[in-house]
């Protein structure tokens, strides 16, 4: 017990200190999920409703396809990326593998499906109730798409939000594809793994409190910009 | 992505979607942009030195090593000194020496520092590597909990771990092993001690019993893992010194050339590597085996721990039958492997 005391003691003392090892390896955790998140955005969402409104064949396998994989492994997202982002792999020209930018691929290929299948909910919550109104009070199609994204608006966000947070409290990825470089690819969790092995308890727990920290303030200010 | 907008605005209003959700992304992507390449380059703070042709970025030299090694703080202690003297950012990635291996393999870094001699081996036959350098040493240790189960103090390595291994078949209670288990250079140098000893590892070591705990984790896990069930295992030097103070764990055996420890860095060689890296590469290796750079690895965490984790070759590596004097020059592999 007094080990985990301690270390919450001490955890506080670093953060406080606003030690530039720590600050560091936070703006790097941030951007880089923040990143991985917008981009992800970026492809599921159209992709979503492309799906949404969309009729063709084999949409329900699709379906089922995507929402298989939310369980996808982090480490099995991450050896995909690395594999084709790795030298000797397809993508290898582009020099990607241990690098930031090749972090935030692997973390948006690990959550896009998430962000998809969160979008077909929020999309299919409204459907029923809003969209036969609209289109009965002679709305225009893409007026119709707008009411009923308007109202999905709560749930995207909270698919956005859910990725985020599966984006920025993942390890395998980080690890595999970044390689946990001081002063490059090290982020909040690979630090966090790195300084348990090394018995550094007080800085993990130093560090998992930032990071969820940062959970928070990311999820209020995506909470408070829904509000508006 | 034209594909989709126009497949969708013949069909119905989609492209509001793509409208709300580009509104939706927008501050994320604005403070997302960024975020990778600054994250990417923590470079130009240190004025570009006559190695670099542009102000630019520096160039990035990609370092794959073992936990044995990153976990002592050899490497970071080293980064700092060969980043002063050189227009290079040196980055690290450390992993155990059999992951090290496949990404050299990949050509996904430019330096190989580890300690796995018959993997080394095979791996420059298969003309991967250049410049094989040893640069340091130091001997593995088995260490285990004070009371020792088995009685092994004192014994020597092969018959040490005859014992072990006996009484934990046996089923004695108390006594356990923990391998890394990760194909790791002291993985290997484990394997190597069982052969040695008579035991066919895959056969009779490995699944032999609950004494033989497979951890798959670095050396620093290991040796907690070690520490926390009161088992024997083999481990580096540097590391146990380093973690010493956190380990109910006390070193048994030191002695006796089955543990014999020794370090390499290997320049890494793919066709698609320019040569420009590769000489840099081959700069760093150079600065291993200087003189300074020597004395400064002999001397590290002598002040810490009261002797050093590593001792440099100096020179003197006949007796290892490596190489730890001649410059490292070459930019591609000889037809006689190096």
């Amino acid at each position: 017990m007094n080990e985990i005391f301690d270390g919450f003691v001490q955890a506080f003392q670093l953060i406080i200190s606003l030690d530039p090892e720590i600050l560091e390896i936070t703006a790097r955790s941030l951007l880089i999920s923040l990143a991985a998140t917008g981009v992800a955005s970026l492809v599921a969402i159209p992709l979503g409703g492309l799906i949404h409104f969309r009729e063709f064949g084999g949409k329900r396998g699709l379906i089922t396809i995507i929402q298989t994989l939310y369980a996808l492994p982090t480490v099995v997202a991450g050896l995909f990326v690395f594999l084709i982002l790795s030298r000797a792999g397809p993508l290898g020209f582009l020099g990607l593998l241990f690098t930031p930018v090749g972090m935030v691929i692997g973390q948006a290929v690990l959550i896009i499906p998430v962000l998809v299948g969160m979008t077909l909910v929020a999309l299919s919550g409204v459907k029923k109730a809003i969209s036969d109104e609209v289109q009965a009070l002679g709305a225009t199609s893409s007026q119709a798409i707008w009411t009923i994204l308007k109202e999905a608006r709560f749930a995207l966000f909270g698919g956005i939000i859910l990725g985020f947070g599966r984006a920025i409290s993942e390890v395998g990825a980080a690890m595999i594809i970044g390689g946990n470089i001081r002063g490059s690819t090290r982020v909040l969790t690979t630090a966090i793994a790195l300084e348990t092995s090394m018995g550094n308890v007080a800085f993990s727990i130093a560090l998992g409190i930032i990071l969820l920290c940062i959970a928070m303030v990311v999820t209020a200010a995506l909470f408070l910009i829904q509000e508006r | 992505m034209p594909g989709i907008l126009l497949t969708m605005e013949r069909k119905n209003p989609a492209p509001g979607v793509l409208c709300l959700s580009i509104a939706l992304v927008t501050a994320l992507l604005l403070a997302g942009c960024t975020g990778p390449i600054q994250g990417g380059s923590p470079a130009n703070q240190v004025p570009p030195g006559g190695q670099n042709p542009s102000a630019g970025p520096k160039d990035r030299l990609l370092v794959a090593t073992t936990t044995s090694l990153s976990d002592t703080g050899l490497l970071d202690y080293l980064e700092r000194i060969f980043e002063n003297n050189y227009a290079i950012d040196l980055q690290v990635t450390s992993q155990g020496t059999g992951k090290a291996i496949e990404i050299a393999k990949r050509g996904d870094c430019d330096l190989l520092v580890v300690h796995s001699p018959a993997q080394e081996e095979d791996f420059m036959e298969a003309g991967h590597g250049i410049n094989r350098r040893c640069f340091a040493y130091n001997y593995f240790i088995v260490a285990g909990p004070a009371d020792d189960p088995a009685g092994i103090r004192g014994m020597e390595p092969k018959e040490a771990f005859r014992t072990i291994i006996g009484k934990g078949k046996s089923g004695t209670p108390g006594v356990f092993f923990v391998s890394r288990g990760d194909n790791s250079g002291t993985h290997n140098a484990e394997k190597n001690i069982w052969n040695a000893t008579g035991y066919n590892y895959t056969s009779e070591v490995r699944r032999s019993g609950a004494w033989y705990i497979e951890a798959g984790r670095g050396m620093g896990e290991t040796l907690q893992l070690a520490s926390e069930k009161g088992a024997y295992t083999l481990t580096d030097e540097g590391t146990f010194l380093t973690y010493r103070g956190r380990l109910d764990l006390v070193p048994l055996i030191d002695k006796g050339d089955i543990l014999l420890n020794i370090y390499s860095v290997i320049t890494v060689y793919t066709e698609d590597h320019p040569v420009e890296k590769i000489t840099m590469a081959n700069n760093f290796v150079n600065f291993l085996i200087s003189p300074e750079i020597q004395a400064a690895i002999g001397e590290y965490g002598r002040e810490k721990y009261g002797k050093g984790l590593f001792t440099p070759m100096s020179g003197g590596c006949l007796r290892f039958g490596c190489d730890c004097t001649t410059p490292a020059s070459a930019t591609r592999p000889s037809l006689s492997f190096t």
